[in-house]
């Protein structure tokens, strides 16, 4: 197993479970059973300081969760998250960039404003005069003017809004910057420009990202580690190159082939078998295994552990390796 | 809110620059091409400022008792057979000139309406705001008793509570007091809707994404609640504010007329309508006829501009 020194994060068996039962009058009369999601199990991984690790999966699989529950805007039904030091001694700081950028700015506030509430909340200035310059500052970093912090959230386009929620997670000076699909809601010519923006800002600040999306393409541009969720697990987990030569993980292998590739049109490909089960009633062992070609009586019976099955490449089948 | 904090640097614009914001801005657009809100804003604009100026306007004092003079008792206005100056629009039994009444009424009916508006303002924006922000049993406490005020009729309310209050009342304090009262009384009713419309609103825009970015750096629900997710939610109060305040108005003069609001010598719209019907079957229509016809350009001119205010901001209808 590969050793990484030095993790900024360590998230260990981390389970979320909602509550999505009808109310409680409307059970008691209808005699409704209570209803618990299991959106996140036992989730496990570490992330080293100064790298990139994307979580990837489609909608409902768990991952916008996890990005909630490392941010503390959710609590845990169970396990750890464990934080590494931080800059000068303190707690690390965690930030998020949210995927829409319509609603993750407030429409009423100036964005100097928006920017400037981390470090006022957090008191980083002395003064007013201090944060009128740190704004600016950061409003440079991301590619916009310093004057733009008299304007409003709706003279913006989506790609300028996205800079300024970069800005204001900038503002309170994170090491951990947690990207819930940040370039999802972009059009793709503006998706590569806030992509570089982010690499170049990894590079300058040392930032490490946890990066959640669903496209395996911008992905592949961003990470150093891939962890693959399906239905509230992690099925497979990887350094980049690694999963994407060899994915071991038959869904893997799913979301690979579903990524068009200009220089082999028309390639074979089985994309075409089912969607993802009701969280609500899971299948029972791999929750792959009706959408598995290869499912044996085993795979219907036990969940599979995450394997260490090469040098730092785990993957969570019986049939792998 | 004493937090300078809060009025940072950057949010402060030269009076001219907002002004130029709001002459730029798609309400004001809207308001210049609406004939209706343009002449109910100026009707509006009129009767509020004549009745402010009262003083200044009116020919007479009607709270002044040794002004009133009894051989001026009942007359018709100027332009009838017997009508005189200065009382264009005649006068009641006691001599008091009915346009100076008006007046007066007119401004007390604005006072009363505009302070109702305010109470229930305050009262139903903390309930909704933390009816929608902490749910759970919070919000069902303060949407049931809103329920239960709503079950009962608000002028069955409202006597009740304002003839309580009166007769609790220590007698120095009761005509002073009258119109504290009656505002609460109507303020105790009309809290309810401002909390549904606010909580409705306050449970969508505490899930949005900036709420939760506020959330990340230790904002305090307080703050949260009153600078981010207030003034998101106050576009559909305003519209309810202006129409109730058309309302307020409305519930004050019946509550006057029916004896238990303003007495006769601080006389609302309302009470000079209730003196006046006394003496409609002697012949002396004047008496309720102009304060009726005040009283109904006033709620009527309220009512366009509140109308027009729902149209230009609903999204739905641009």
């Amino acid at each position: 197993m590969m050793q990484i020194n030095d993790p900024i994060l360590t998230v260990d068996r981390v389970s979320k479970r909602f509550d999505v039962s009808a109310p409680w009058l409307n059970r008691v009369l209808e005699g409704k059973p209570r209803l618990l999601v299991n959106a996140v199990n036992e989730v496990s991984f570490t992330i080293a300081r100064g790298s990139c690790f994307s979580i990837v999966g489609e909608s409902g699989c768990g991952k916008s969760t996890v990005a909630r529950l490392v941010t503390g805007l959710y609590a845990t039904s169970g396990g750890d998250i464990r934080f590494g030091r931080g800059a000068e001694g303190r707690p690390v700081r965690v930030q998020m960039i949210f995927q829409d950028p319509h609603s993750s700015l407030n429409p009423r506030w100036r964005i100097g404003d928006i920017i400037a509430e981390p470090i006022r909340e957090m008191k980083l200035r002395r003064d007013e005069a201090e944060t009128t310059s740190r704004v600016e500052e950061l409003l440079q970093t991301v590619g916009l003017a310093a004057d733009d912090a008299r304007k409003f959230p709706h003279e913006f386009s989506g790609g300028q809004r996205q800079r300024i929620s970069i800005a204001r997670a900038l503002a309170c000076e994170p090491e951990l910057l947690v990207c819930d699909e940040p370039t999802s809601a972009l059009d793709v010519s503006v998706q590569a420009q806030i992509l570089n923006l982010m690499r170049r800002l990894q590079q300058e600040l040392g930032l490490t990202y946890l990066f959640i999306s669903h496209d395996l393409s911008v992905v592949r541009h961003m990470s150093d580690m891939i962890a693959v969720m399906y239905l509230g697990r992690i099925v497979e987990m990887a350094p980049v190159e690694s999963l994407f030569n060899q994915p071991l993980h038959p869904y893997s292998q799913l979301l690979l082939n579903t990524i068009p590739d200009i220089h082999a049109p028309k390639r074979a490909r089985c994309v075409d078998n089912g969607e993802p089960p009701s969280p609500l009633n899971p299948p029972s062992g791999c929750a792959f295994h009706p959408r598995c070609a290869l499912a044996t009586d085993a795979c219907r019976e036990a969940v599979p552990p995450l394997r260490d099955l090469s040098d730092g490449h785990k993957a969570a089948c019986l049939l792998a390796g | 809110m004493t937090d300078t904090r809060t009025q940072p640097e950057t949010t402060r614009a030269p009076l001219a620059a907002r002004l130029a914001r709001i002459a730029d801005s798609d309400l004001w657009w809207s308001f210049k091409n609406s004939k209706s809100a343009v002449g109910a804003a100026a009707v509006l604009a009129f009767v509020t400022v004549t009745a402010f100026l009262a003083p200044v306007l009116a020919p007479q004092n009607p709270y002044d008792l040794a002004a009133l003079e009894l051989w001026n008792a009942e007359l018709p206005p100027v332009w009838m057979q017997g009508g005189q100056m200065p009382f264009v629009l005649g006068t009641d039994v006691q001599g008091r000139d009915i346009l100076s009444g008006i007046l007066y009424g007119t401004r007390i009916s604005i006072f009363i309406g505009i302070a109702s508006v305010a109470v229930s303002l305050a009262i139903g924006l903390l309930a909704g705001l933390a009816a929608g922000y902490y749910g759970g049993w919070i919000d069902n406490v303060l949407m049931r008793i809103g329920d239960v005020l709503l079950s009962i009729p608000i002028i069955l309310a409202a006597i009740l509570v304002s003839s309580v209050a009166q007769a609790l009342l220590p007698p120095e304090l009761r005509e002073a007091g009258i119109a504290a009262v009656l505002v609460l009384a109507i303020a105790l009713y009309s809290w309810v809707q401002y909390a549904r419309v606010v909580r409705a609103q306050t449970m969508v825009e505490r899930r949005k994404e900036y709420v939760q970015a506020s959330r990340l750096v230790g904002t305090p629900g307080r703050r949260l609640m009153l600078k981010h997710i207030l003034p998101n939610t106050l576009t559909p109060v305003f519209v309810a504010a202006t129409l109730n305040f058309g309302l307020a108005i409305l519930i004050e003069a019946t509550l006057s007329f029916l004896g238990v609001g303003m007495p006769p010598n601080q006389p609302s719209l309302g009470t000079l309508i209730r003196v006046g019907n006394q003496y409609l079957f002697s012949g002396s229509w004047w008496i309720v006829l102009f304060p009726s016809v005040q009283l109904c350009i006033l709620v009527v001119a309220v009512n366009m501009l509140g109308d027009w205010l729902r149209d230009a901001l609903n999204p739905k209808l641009r």
